[in-house]
Parts: structure tokens; C-alpha cells; sequence
């Protein structure tokens, strides 16, 4: 059997110890240059080691030194403390890492970092305004549309990728649209119904 | 999973040029969606991953009356092209089935083509089976209600590409790029039985490129695409079909019948195809052409119920080219 070494140790992601120690300010000074291999005509290999990874998340540039082999979703989690999307499956299968990258939703758990530098990069830390909540976001409090809460920042991402394409999506379009999402509460008549009660953006 | 260099070409002769004539040593990296759940599970294990998305084409082309489609094209759009659905139905109705919304943003169609099997054997790295260079298939003494049930052996896996099934029945060609230069590989013969060779689905070589799929001109046939599934998404169909009838007056001229999670390939049904020719579309003509497509079916223990499940996707593929309405 293979060694495995994706254990917190082996994947060097613990995150508690790493903020204790360097917090996010010292990370991003350490870093010498931006990933220049890309840009060159011959393209070299990098890694399998820590590389220089920038990714645009929330309209905020964040630079770090990663291996190839860690998903967008253990990159903003573990190492830029962007912490709302939640790790339920990590194979693509319920939903709860859902980000938006290039305005359409994608599973942050299935797509490597290293693969979505240039990127638009949106989860669900960067929804709100201030104080004031994305009308989805108000949507699901205002319906109740969860139990345990552990799929909602997925659940919010996709009805909010969703809602961007098809501003009045009709009850078969949030169907389809938000079929990649899991609720193991079983809270999907409330979030229908939340999802429903956003209309072009803003609250019907 | 095992820690990986990465590699980022430009363009397809250095996308070809960084991969590896060894399996699975460097491997192209689409969407992902499979390769990476295949890796972090040990079932792969490359040392290398070559992205791929921006050195291959991602666009439709028009060509001699038919259309190119790019392999790093997202499923998502080929379920929305314009064009797509227009000529070539089925292979739109197949697209917007697969996965689910962010899978299909993810996804390629070079990926989906390309994926490997989902028997459960193969996905558990503890099983050691031909698809991973070991002695035995698993399923014929084990939990085989989703395994094959024409075509098979010794490997019972059933081929997981829902566009493969309509891609092959409009005729595709699939274009390959390798160290040695391109070659154009009809799918009817791209997929391959495991009787010819055991440890892949297919005849693209370590060290080539799945880089365009092609298309020929449709021509006046009617389609019809059904798929069963347990689940309304995120699932592979239990049985699925896609049906192409050119008619004469009101009788089938010329009729193409290729079925899908039947088989290790997506398999066309001769037998089924003949019991249409000279006769009109009927729910028993349908349902003859559905029994005939079944005739040589070899189901094991547990999946006898999939030999029904598949007459009904034929039956209902071929009533709905027809224009009749199914269930």
C-alpha cells in the first residue's frame, strides 16, 4: 500500500500552530516573487515542493508558498484563513466547498490551487458587506434555511452563482441549479424557499 | 495525495512534450474532477500533472458541414452551445446530465471521454484488479449490481462517458496528439473491449493528447437520448441509449443504436439496428428493437434487473427520436 503523507504533518497545514507562529502579514512577506516559471517560453515543471502561489480572493490579492497538490479549498482554509466554506466530502460530492471562480461555481476541494492563479475567486467570506448580509445570505435567515449550518456557505455560494446568471430563475432552474449541493439536515424545502424569495438581486 | 510537480504549456507540442510514454507517470490535467478524487484515494499516483486546460482548444469550430469541438471545452458549455443542440441533440442531452452544475463548470470533454471506470474495485486502492495492473476482476464473485452486462471479460467494469455513447453514434472522430505527431481515431475504434487490452479503456497512449473531437455533418436523422438513473443528478446512469433514425417515407432507411453503462464500451447494438430498418415506429416495434439489443446480454449475480433497465432506455431513445412521447 502507498505511503500516505496527507496527514495536517505531511501536508505542513496545521492550522492552528502556522497562525500561532506567523499569522498571515509574515506569510506574505516571505514570499520572494510571484509564480514567474508560468511566463516563460519553455514552461518548467514546479514542485513538488512549496511554490509561490498568488490567487485573488474576494477582490484581495494572497500570496503564498504552497505545494501543487493543495486544493483552492485547503489553501483559503488553512493557510488565508478564509474559513466560511466548509470541507464536508473532499471528492466533489456534497457541496459544501462551493466557491465562485470566474463567476461560475466550481468545488473548491476538486480544483488545485496552483490551477486558478489569475483567477476571480469568490467564497463565502467575501459575500457580505459590513454588517450588511448578500440578499441571499439575508434569504436563509429571514426562511430559517438551515439546521446545523455546516452546507450553507456552500448552499449561499451556488444560489448566489446561480441567481447572477438567471436573476429570476425559475423553480426549475433552482432545482437544477443548486442539485450539486448536499443538505444532510435535509433542510431543502427552506432553502428552496429562500432561494425562491430572492428576486433580480434583491429581496421579493 | 502523493505530492506532484506541476506544469502549466502553452500550447499542445509542449503539453505533449511533458508528458511520459510510462502509465500513469505524467498525466493531463483537465477539470479534474476525476483525476484529482482518483489521487487523493492512491488509486493514481503520477508524479507529474500536466494542465492542460490552456494549451488544448476550448472553442466549436465548423467544419466540412460538421463541427470540432476543443477537448478542454467545459461540459457545461457544450450543454449550452447553440450549435451542439441544434445538430447533434443527443450529445446536449447527454452534457447537462452529467454531474452536477460545479462539476460540469470543471469538467472536459476530453476528461469525461477519458475518465476511468467507477466500479467500486477499481475506486478502493485495497483492491488490487487488472485496471490497476493486478491479476483479477473482483466483481463477478463480489457486489456486481452495477457491472457490465454485454462485452465483458475478464474486467466487468462498465465504460463511465456519457458523451462517449452519443459522440459515437453521430459517427465522432477523435483527434490525438502524440510525440510522433497527430492521428485521427474513429470512436468506434478509439474504445476498447478488455479482452483487447485489459488495464485501459481506450487506445491513447501515455504520452498522447485527447485534443478535438469531430464531428461530421448530422445529415437528416432524428435522435432520441434516454438515460435510467437512481438518482435525478449527481449519479451515472444505470442504463442509458442514444437512437438515430433516417427515415424513408414512413419507415426507418438507416437507424443507429449505441448504448451506454451496458457494457466496457459504449456499445452499438447491431441486432437492434436491423429490427428497425424497413419497419415504422411503433411502442412494439420499439419494444422488438429494445429486446434485440438485448439478446446476447451476460448478466451476473446481482445486475439481471439492468438487462430491463436498458430495454426501457432503448425502447423509450427510439420512441422519442420518433417524436413519440415516453415517460
Amino acid at each position: 500500500m502507498a505511503k500516505k503523507d496527507d496527514s495536517p504533518d505531511g501536508l505542513k497545514l496545521d492550522r492552528r500552530n502556522f497562525f500561532k507562529t506567523t499569522g498571515l502579514a509574515g506569510l506574505a512577506e516571505s514570499i520572494a516573487a510571484p509564480a514567474e516559471a508560468a511566463a516563460q517560453s519553455t514552461p518548467a515543471a514546479v514542485g513538488p515542493g512549496d511554490v509561490p502561489v498568488r490567487l485573488n480572493v474576494n477582490g484581495r490579492q494572497i500570496d503564498l508558498m504552497i505545494e501543487p497538490r493543495v486544493t483552492l479549498l485547503d489553501a483559503l482554509r488553512t493557510r488565508a484563513n478564509l474559513t466560511g466554506n466548509k470541507k464536508g466530502c473532499d471528492r466533489g460530492a456534497c457541496g459544501a466547498c462551493t466557491m465562485i471562480v470566474d463567476g461560475r461555481p466550481v468545488y473548491s476541494c476538486s480544483t488545485l490551487a496552483i490551477e486558478v492563479q489569475g483567477k476571480q475567486i469568490r467564497n463565502v467570506d467575501g459575500l457580505a458587506t459590513g454588517d450588511r448580509l448578500h440578499p441571499v445570505q439575508q434569504a436563509f435567515c429571514e426562511k430559517d434555511a438551515l439546521m446545523c449550518g455546516f452546507c450553507t456557505p456552500g448552499f449561499i455560494m451556488a444560489s448566489v452563482a446561480l441567481l447572477e446568471k438567471n436573476p429570476n430563475a425559475t423553480p426549475e432552474q433552482i432545482k437544477k441549479g443548486l442539485d450539486g449541493n448536499i443538505c444532510r439536515c435535509g433542510t431543502f424545502s427552506r432553502i428552496f424557499e429562500a432561494v425562491s424569495s430572492v428576486k433580480g438581486g434583491q429581496r421579493g | 495525495m502523493k505530492a506532484f510537480a506541476y506544469i502549466n504549456p502553452a500550447n499542445e507540442k509542449e503539453a505533449v512534450a511533458a508528458l511520459s510514454p510510462q502509465v500513469e507517470q505524467s498525466m493531463p490535467l483537465g477539470g479534474g474532477q476525476d483525476l484529482l478524487a482518483r489521487m487523493k484515494d492512491y488509486v493514481t499516483q503520477p508524479e507529474r500533472l500536466v494542465n492542460v486546460k490552456t494549451a488544448l482548444e476550448s472553442t466549436v469550430t465548423p467544419v466540412g458541414g460538421g463541427l470540432r469541438i476543443g477537448a478542454a471545452m467545459k461540459m457545461a458549455d457544450v450543454a449550452e452551445h447553440p450549435e451542439i443542440l441544434r445538430m447533434y441533440p443527443a450529445i446536449s442531452a447527454a452534457a447537462i446530465e452529467v454531474g452536477t452544475p460545479q462539476i460540469r463548470n470543471q469538467a472536459t470533454v476530453g476528461g469525461n471521454l477519458n475518465q476511468r471506470p467507477r466500479c467500486w474495485y477499481y475506486r478502493n486502492e485495497e483492491f488490487v484488479c487488472f485496471k490497476k495492473g493486478g491479476d483479477r476482476c473482483f466483481s463477478p464473485q463480489g457486489e456486481n449490481q452495477f457491472h457490465a452486462i454485454l462485452g465483458a471479460g475478464p474486467s466487468f467494469i462498465v465504460h463511465p462517458s456519457s458523451l462517449a455513447v452519443p459522440m459515437l453514434a453521430y459517427g465522432a472522430t477523435f483527434r490525438l496528439a502524440g510525440p510522433k505527431g497527430e492521428r485521427l481515431v474513429p470512436a468506434a475504434n478509439y474504445f476498447t473491449l478488455p479482452r483487447q487490452s485489459l488495464r485501459m479503456e481506450n487506445v491513447l497512449a501515455p504520452d498522447e493528447l485527447l485534443t478535438h473531437v469531430i464531428l461530421p455533418a448530422p445529415g437528416n436523422v432524428k435522435s432520441g437520448h434516454y438515460e435510467v438513473r437512481y438518482k435525478a443528478s449527481h449519479d451515472w446512469p444505470i442504463a442509458f441509449a442514444t437512437v438515430l433514425i433516417a427515415m424513408n417515407g414512413s419507415v426507418v432507411k438507416e437507424a443507429k443504436v449505441v448504448m451506454g453503462a451496458v457494457a466496457p464500451v459504449p456499445w452499438r447494438s447491431a441486432e437492434a439496428e436491423q429490427a428497425l430498418v424497413g419497419k415504422s415506429i411503433t411502442e412494439a416495434t420499439a419494444a422488438a428493437a429494445a429486446e434485440a439489443a438485448m439478446k446476447n446480454a451476460r448478466p451476473l449475480s446481482q445486475n439481471g434487473y439492468k438487462v430491463d433497465v436498458a430495454k426501457t432506455a432503448v425502447k423509450r431513445a427510439i420512441l422519442r427520436a420518433a417524436g413519440i412521447q415516453t415517460a
